[in-house]
């Protein structure tokens, strides 16, 4: 599914993008990054709270097309001008990682 | 309308790659401006001077819905004041053979054309043909500009870029500081970008990628300082991670999951889960570390070129 559907399925809000508008296949939710960086799958999408730069680096080591940043966390300048330069789409919502991640889930499996 | 005056591109064939680098990577999109003032086609020349007089601006698109039309220029108005159709419609006296750009152009694709042509600016399109932006040779400039403070920068960062002990190596050093978390992942993007270049394979990448990440924010988060270099040989990559202080007690505790020292602050960052050596550990083919307390620490990491299966 692309971003751009996945984000309206979600109700989330786009602060970046959608670059290129690439597909979604793999999803990984995690609140420490270190976790992402050793066990989340390549060109997954990241389900998070963790509203900050290290967060577009992890995700630009793992060539991630976009970051849900839940809970309303607010998008801090720095991160947003990352994410445009790594071509991250950066979305927000006001949702839980565990409501985002079911939301991702069904929107996935066709539901 | 040709340019009688083209600038000499004999320069251009000798400048150095890096320069030439930036100009190839950056496309139209990245330079155009998207909040333009743009015309209706049933708005009167009337109106669209007063547009111009308003913004200041000496050109102006005309729309069909979301489509490029035809352009006006102060050169069209001043026709219209002096044959007297100031109140007719854009659509009647618009220039309708327009040269335009494409999003999606290189941006030396447009020099080119600022160099062809006398205009200082194109109407730029995208695939849909929907118009999108405006490039001024101002914008280039600024484009320009912009990408190279950011290679400096990412120059400056480096200690010392080349300084092999062998033919064929390539060493990279990089500077990390303390608690800057602002430049953290500098080095392992570098590290990443010359890989892509090299076409490692992704697994190797991406392993390679990680083992730089973990240790450069280590250096970071638990140490005063140090810097990250990375080797290249034919073989493999080979990546050191050195800091100043102040050095580990028992190094076989630090290599295990889970075990962190991380204060509260790092972790609600993120990071001090007690994964970063582990993770570096499980991406290497070999992997060692050497500490003394009040010196410091010596992480090395090697992953070889050669693809071995990740067991995830």
């Amino acid at each position: 599914m692309k971003v751009s559907e996945l984000c309206e399925r979600l109700g989330a809000s786009a602060v970046t993008g959608p670059f290129d508008d690439r597909d979604v296949t793999k999803v990984y939710t995690s609140d420490l990054l270190s976790d992402v960086m050793g066990f989340a799958e390549e060109e997954s999408l990241l389900i998070t709270i963790q509203a900050h730069k290290n967060t577009i680096a992890v995700a630009s080591q793992l060539d991630m097309p976009a970051i849900v940043i839940c809970n309303g966390r607010k998008v801090p300048d720095d991160m947003r001008e990352s994410a445009v330069q790594e071509k991250i789409t950066l979305l927000t919502t006001k949702d839980s990682q565990y409501t985002a991640s079911t939301k991702v889930y069904l929107a996935l499996s066709g539901a | 309308m040709p340019n009688r005056f083209p600038i000499s591109t004999e320069a251009v064939d000798k400048t150095p790659v890096a320069t030439m680098e930036i100009i190839l990577r950056l496309k139209v999109k990245d330079a155009m401006v998207t909040n333009v003032l743009a015309a209706k086609k049933s708005d009167t020349l009337r109106e669209i001077q007063m547009m111009m007089k308003e913004n200041e601006i000496s050109g102006v698109p005309v729309l069909d819905e979301n489509r490029l039309v035809g352009m006006i220029s102060v050169n069209d108005i001043i026709n219209a004041l002096d044959r007297n159709y100031i109140h007719d419609k854009a659509e009647k006296h618009m220039v309708r053979n327009l040269i335009v750009l494409e999003d999606d152009m290189p941006l030396t694709f447009a020099v080119s054309y600022f160099n062809k042509y006398t205009y200082r600016r194109f109407p730029v399109i995208n695939k849909e043909k929907e118009f999108v932006g405006i490039l001024s040779t101002k914008d280039v400039l600024a484009a320009m500009l912009f990408e190279m403070n950011k290679e400096i920068n990412a120059l400056e960062s480096r200690l010392t870029s080349v300084r092999a002990d062998m033919p064929n190596q390539i060493v990279q050093e990089f500077v990390i500081k303390r608690f800057d978390f602002e430049n953290a992942g500098t080095a392992s993007f570098q590290l990443k970008k010359l890989l892509k270049e090299k076409s490692v394979d992704r697994k190797v990448l991406r392993r390679a990628s990680v083992a730089a990440y973990e240790l450069e924010i280590n250096v970071a988060i638990h140490t005063f300082g140090g810097t990250i270099t990375f080797i290249f040989d034919k073989d493999r990559i080979t990546i050191i991670a050195k800091d100043n202080g102040p050095g580990i007690l028992n190094v076989d505790e630090v290599c295990e999951e889970g075990f962190s020292t991380a204060n509260e602050w790092i972790r609600s960052l993120g990071f001090g889960a007690g994964m970063g050596l582990p993770n570096t550990k499980r991406v290497s083919d070999d992997f060692s570390i050497t500490s003394q307390v009040g010196v410091g620490t010596t992480v090395t990491s090697v992953i070889f070129l050669e693809a071995k299966d990740e067991s995830e």
